[in-house]
């Protein structure tokens, strides 16, 4: 049985389509990236799924529970925490997490020991009595997900868990997805940062309340199987554009930091002769080489490809 | 139950630490009342007094004699005609005048009842309306002994006010029932409102949205501690009141916070509406003072006599709660009223409360999903 299964999922908002028959699961143990831009019905599908809206059509079974039957059901087996990690800032850690043990109902002796896990994991220990507004960044959003699985739900979801974190924070903060994952948790993740979801076990891609892609990381990289990707570092990025655009092979360019990406629509690069083109049109080119297609590659053909239907 | 006291644990500890909060409930009352208590005073003292006396016997200077050792007036002219009068009046000179007319003493002693003239700058109609219960008052104790004195034939009727409770008439005493409804007001509805409110904004609603809680728990755990401390600091405003303004407390406790808590269960539930509306501390706090504080202040009785409103403010002083809180609370404090005497006011309080609360909660767990 999988842990999520969701059903030609709908949610209108009077003539608006939030989320527009969306169907997926998630199995026992996996992290799922949930990726969109802003209003693409991220939101709105976690909301659902966790029981907080009712869908206007279609199923969700989470941990086996229908969230349109039983709300508290679904809420009891699973954990949320949010970008804004919702800790009380003038309260101490241990007060938080003495409030998030006494809305989940823990006894005194699971609270001991959930205490303790929650402070170890977060790093903590020893600071049980600092005010939540004087921690670090890093610091509160671990501790907000020690909060969010002191019950130990079997599913996790996480709405973008790492906005406005340190670099090295947000590598802490994925050791500890990777290892509840091992331990069978399930996990639903929304980021706007795509190399994170290249951690995620299977992605989901959505857009205007559709979803557009959903597999494995590579798998939905397949959509440039047949569409290298060329890197060409030159001296004048926007001339090279707009040279690279000119030529019929080229199906698309975008800029890449100082680099530009080339799409080509023939599926072996080598078959056009890009350098030769571009120093022709009077560029030094510095290097050109062919690049494994990245996630946000292909976020952004999705989109566009969605967008242009 | 439990994680309805885990909620309301969690909201002492946040009172606790803020200050501000903490400030407002408690602090925020007293000087209220303190500033209140010494600044609306309607008691009126020495008004400036022109006599025209046309009579000039021993009756009539009896008459003045009498307003003048009253202590509220002063004496400030002797004048001869209207017109001067009115010169004072016009320049503030004098606030009151007492004209008696000739042949008073004469029809006195004959026992016609004679008529003195008396005329009050209306420009502050509350002071005028004091200033007429003043000479009434005087005229009524005058009249009497020198009625008989003057005659052995039974005195003519008079009309002999008696007033109880409160017989100086200190406006302190009335006042003082009025500000502790006020202050519960501003301090339930606020407070309660803000602290929802405060919970949408910071996000933490969200997180508790998708925890097992029911709405029920998670409204009991956040009034738990508004209540206990509104009750609170009511009865710090009592004791005080009772050491500054000799506020008597004739009635028993039991029944005062008895009184206070239904009160306070409408004040709670209001706060709960308004949080239901509001999405941001701003709006709440604009919605608290229009919903709860100024009907409290200009439609519950407190200041402004509701006999004397036009009718249709009249009719909407039915739904300000504050209107049979006062009742109440004047009963028992003034008058040491039993509570089998305050059913209406009392059932009034019940019905406000039950209705509030119920279209709060049917709000709330609509929006807790």
């Amino acid at each position: 049985m999988p842990a999520i299964d969701v059903q030609h999922l709908t949610r209108r908002f009077g003539k608006f389509v939030a989320v527009d028959d969306v169907s997926f699961r998630v199995g026992e143990g996996e992290i799922f990236g949930f990726l969109g831009a802003n209003g693409a019905g991220k939101s709105t599908t976690i909301r659902m799924l966790c029981g907080l809206l009712r869908p206007t059509s279609g199923t969700a079974l989470v941990g086996g529970v229908d969230v349109s039957r039983d709300a508290e059901g679904v809420k009891r087996r699973i954990g949320y925490m949010s970008q804004r990690f919702s800790l009380y800032e003038s309260l101490t850690v241990e007060e938080n997490i003495r409030f998030f043990a006494g809305l989940y109902g823990l006894s005194e002796e699971r609270y001991a020991e959930r205490r303790r896990f929650a402070l170890e994991m977060a790093g903590l220990e020893g600071r049980e009595t600092m005010i939540t507004r004087q921690l670090s960044g890093g610091w509160r959003q671990r501790l907000a997900l020690g909060c969010a699985i002191l019950h130990e739900p079997p599913i996790l979801f996480l709405d973008e868990p790492t906005g406005g974190v340190d670099p090295i924070s947000r590598r802490q903060f994925w050791r500890l997805i990777d290892q509840l994952a091992g331990e069978g948790v399930t996990i639903l993740v929304t980021t706007h940062y795509l190399d994170e979801a290249e951690r995620c076990g299977r992605v989901a891609i959505m857009h205007a309340g559709r979803l557009i892609g959903i597999g494995t990381v590579a798998e939905v990289k397949q959509v440039f199987a047949d569409r290298p990707i060329v890197e060409v570092r030159v001296d004048q990025p926007v001339a090279a554009m707009q040279a690279l655009d000119a030529m019929p092979e080229v199906e698309k360019t975008s800029l890449f930091g100082t680099a530009v990406h080339a799409v080509l629509k023939t599926p072996r690069a080598a078959d056009v002769p890009v350098a030769d083109r571009l120093r022709a049109a009077g560029l030094q080119v510095q290097s050109l080489v062919t690049v494994p297609p990245s996630l946000e590659d292909v976020f952004l053909d999705m989109i566009e490809k969605a967008g242009a239907r | 139950m439990r994680k309805a006291i885990a909620v309301a644990r969690k909201e002492l500890r946040q009172i606790a630490r803020d200050k501000v909060t903490l400030f407002m409930l408690l602090f925020i009352p007293a000087f209220l009342l303190v500033l209140y208590g010494y600044a609306l005073n309607f008691d009126v003292r020495h008004v400036t007094l022109a006599v025209q006396d046309r009579d000039a016997t021993a009756e009539s200077r009896a008459v003045v004699s009498a307003f003048v050792n009253s202590g509220y007036f002063d004496f400030t002219a002797r004048v001869g005609g209207e017109g001067e009068i009115e010169s004072l009046m016009d320049r503030n000179a004098v606030r009151a005048a007492l004209v008696i007319p000739e042949g008073f003493g004469r029809r006195l002693r004959q026992a016609h009842s004679p008529t003195v003239q008396v005329i009050i700058d209306g420009d502050n109609a509350n002071i005028a309306n004091t200033v007429v219960g003043y000479a009434t008052r005087i005229l009524g104790s005058v009249s009497g002994p020198t009625v008989s004195a003057a005659s052995t034939v039974a005195p003519p009727l008079s009309l002999e006010t008696r007033i109880w409770y409160n017989s100086e008439l200190r406006s302190a005493l009335f006042l003082v029932p009025g500000l502790i409804a006020y202050i519960a007001m501003i301090t339930a509805v606020v407070s309660t409102a803000l602290s929802i409110v405060r919970e949408k904004e910071n996000g933490t609603m969200e997180q508790i949205r998708m925890a097992p809680l029911g709405p029920a728990a998670y409204v009991v755990g956040k009034s738990i501690p508004y209540f206990l401390l509104s009750l609170a600091g009511e009865l710090l405003i009592v004791l005080v009141s009772m050491a500054l303004f000799d506020l008597p407390m004739r009635g028993s406790w039991g029944a005062l916070i008895l009184v206070i808590s239904l009160f306070l269960f409408g004040a709670l539930g209001t706060g709960l509406f308004v949080s239901t509306v509001a999405e941001t501390q701003q709006v709440a706090f604009q919605m608290s003072l229009l919903l709860a504080y100024l009907p409290t202040l200009m439609l519950s009785g407190f200041i402004f006599p509701i006999s004397s409103m036009p009718q249709v403010l009249q009719i909407i002083t039915y739904v300000v709660p504050a209107r049979y809180f006062l009742v109440a609370l004047r009963g028992i404090v003034l008058k040491g009223s039993a509570l089998a005497t305050l059913g209406v006011p009392m059932g009034a309080m019940v019905i406000y409360a039950v209705i509030v609360l119920g279209l709060a909660s049917v709000r709330f767990a609509r929006q807790h999903g």
